[in-house]
């Protein structure tokens, strides 16, 4: 074959280059679309729920009239029921990520587990809360309760903790591993030392991914039995009915606020529906405002781990 | 090569065998290290100088299916590293490992240093200062480091990293040091400089190390191992490696016709 001359060589890089400019066009299209969609909706919901931005909208509690019910019990019910799903599902999460990929053999039963991992991912929201009215609502005599509603949003995100935290771990390069063994250390202390530590930034991603899904979820709550009006705050640490502890608010019964959404939306007065638009708008900001932690944390965190 | 002259074994190798799953990487090694001597494992790439330098410090336990055969007896107290009673971590306190790539942990300096150290519970700021610094000085980078110990390893440039990496090793006083191509990513001043440091480390612990370079193995070490497709070819002192090979096969590779 001959050499290409000059001119061919331009032109084949030129046709190359067509098809970049195409192919970037369509990219930026399609995301436009994506972006647009979510604009849309949260101007839609501020623009309707507009009215409603005002402090009593936050400190008032649910009321028959649409313009003074606010959603305090709401977003403090999401609030508390999301701590305790972080604090009962990130270590369990962290700590079953761990074991899969630094301690546990590779043998069929490990294989089992992780297969069934992701099929628990796949789980309708609705069958977690089918499985804890029957465990932890009755079994074990939680109630209608915040710890119930915490531990069912945590084994509903336990899934997306426990993968994200084997992407990290995954992630960090089998030298460090070595590296650290080389030293002498045992498998924990190279956990506790690097695995860890360098695996933060992804866990710490996982986990407000899963936060955010919990937030938003509406089925498994209704099916354990969340009031849909409350007009109370669950008691603050020592202020319950004697003996009070620091956790008597975890056997409180409450409300989330996609369940105020619904409530609202269902009414016949039409008045709600601005209610439910400011309090969607909310609720949005709640989400995307512990995605931009979420990114703010890694950001940070990442900065000092570099292979 | 008379026995009478040898100075005291550190270590030997004894019928070792090595397979990763089925397939067998060590055929039937033996070997002796001696006592705060440089030894140079040389050979094609894949004959399993790697893999023979990882089983003194049982490195291959961390990953499943990997199975040994014979002895690694380690000196003075006759130890089988390799027998299931001794536990791994036990033998790599005493033996240490520098990589072929550096491999700094994204911590300070200092603390790269004082790991080993407080994996063995120390944790008094005195004793560490003092034997981080000890330990920086005896991989020739303390000069460069003292200002800057609490910064980032990774700030440090490849050669620096390396020898940064010797630090660590250095730290815990091992009493054998395993060396896996420490120079195959560094510049050639950087490596004069960790060549300049194995011999002077020598005075204090045994070295074996791994290397691609004739030139190299020369220079740093009293005695060479060739291997050949997971064999130990020839073992000798250096000069009388190099100078006059017994093996047909030594010879072809150090003199350039294969590897
Ligand atoms: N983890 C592993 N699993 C299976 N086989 C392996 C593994 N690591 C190495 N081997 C094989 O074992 C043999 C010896 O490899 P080894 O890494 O010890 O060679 P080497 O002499 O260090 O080579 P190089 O000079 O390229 O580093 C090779 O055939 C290699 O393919
Ligand atoms: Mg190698």
């Amino acid at each position: 074959m001959q050499p290409l001359t000059t001119e061919q060589i331009r032109a084949v890089i030129a046709r190359g280059k067509l098809r970049d400019t195409i192919f970037k066009a369509l990219g930026i299209f399609c995301l436009a679309i994506a972006l647009l969609v979510i604009v849309a909706l949260i101007a839609d919901m501020a623009i309707k729920g507009s009215e409603r931005f005002t402090l009593d909208f936050f400190l008032n509690f649910a009321s028959r009239r649409a313009a003074q019910a606010g959603i305090l019990s709401a977003w403090v019910g999401s609030l508390l029921v999301m701590l305790v799903t972080a604090l009962a599902a990130v270590p369990l999460g962290v700590a079953a990520g761990l074991y899969l990929e630094e301690y546990a053999k590779r043998n069929w039963l490990t294989h089992i587990i992780e297969v069934n991992i992701s099929n628990l991912a796949a789980v309708p929201s609705i069958v977690y809360g089918l499985l804890a009215l029957g465990i932890f609502v009755y079994q074990f005599g939680f109630g209608q309760s915040i710890l119930s509603a915490g531990l069912t949003l945590a084994l509903l995100i336990l899934p997306i903790i426990i993968v994200s935290t084997r992407e990290a771990i995954r992630a960090i390069p089998a030298m460090i591993r070595e590296g650290s063994m080389a030293v002498g250390a045992t498998r924990w202390q190279t956990c506790r030392y690097h695995i860890i530590p360098y695996a933060m930034p992804g866990i710490l991603t996982g986990v407000i991914i899963g936060l955010a899904r919990a937030i938003g979820e509406t089925a498994p709550i209704i099916t354990i039995g969340a009031l849909t009006f409350i007009a109370f705050l669950p008691p603050a640490p020592f202020t319950g009915e004697p003996p009070a502890g620091l956790f008597d608010w975890v056997f409180a019964p409450f409300t989330v606020m996609p369940i105020q959404i619904f409530n609202w939306t269902s009414r016949p007065d039409p008045a709600f529906e601005i209610n439910a638009a400011a309090a969607g708008f909310v609720l949005m900001v709640m989400v995307l405002s512990m995605n931009a932690v979420a990114i703010y944390l890694r950001y940070k965190m990442r900065k000092n781990i570099k292979w | 090569m008379q026995i009478h002259d040898n100075p005291a074994l550190k270590a030997e190798a004894r019928n070792l065998n090595f397979f990763y799953g089925e397939a067998k990487a060590l055929k039937n090694i033996n070997m002796p290290i001696y006592d705060k001597k440089v030894t140079a494992l040389i050979g094609p790439s894949g004959c399993g100088k790697s893999t023979y330098l990882r089983s003194f410090n049982r490195m291959h336990d961390l990953y499943p299916g990997n199975r040994y055969e014979g002895e690694i007896r380690f000196f003075p107290d006759n130890t089988n590293l390799l027998s299931s009673e001794v536990d791994p971590i036990e033998v790599r306190m005493r033996v240490g490992m520098v990589f072929q790539k550096p491999n700094p942990f994204p911590k300070s300096i200092y603390e790269n240093v004082a790991y080993g150290l407080r994996v063995r519970g120390e944790n008094n700021k005195r004793v560490l200062d003092d034997k981080v610094e000890h330990a920086l000085k005896g991989a020739a980078i303390w000069d460069e480091a003292k200002d800057r110990l609490s910064e980032l390893a990774s700030n440090l440039s490849g050669g620096q990293q390396q020898r940064l990496c010797i630090a660590r090793a250095l730290a815990t006083d091992p009493e054998l040091l395993l060396f896996d191509e420490p120079t195959s990513a560094l510049d050639p001043i950087a490596t004069a400089a960790i060549e300049e440091l194995v011999h002077e480390l020598k005075k204090r612990v045994t070295i074996l190390i791994v290397t691609h370079n004739m030139q190299q193995a020369a220079r740093v070490s009293d005695y060479t191992a060739y291997m050949y497709l997971g064999e130990m070819i020839e073992f000798g002192k250096t000069d009388e490696i190099f100078i006059k090979p017994k093996d047909k096969r030594t010879e072809d590779y150090i003199t350039g016709r294969m590897g």
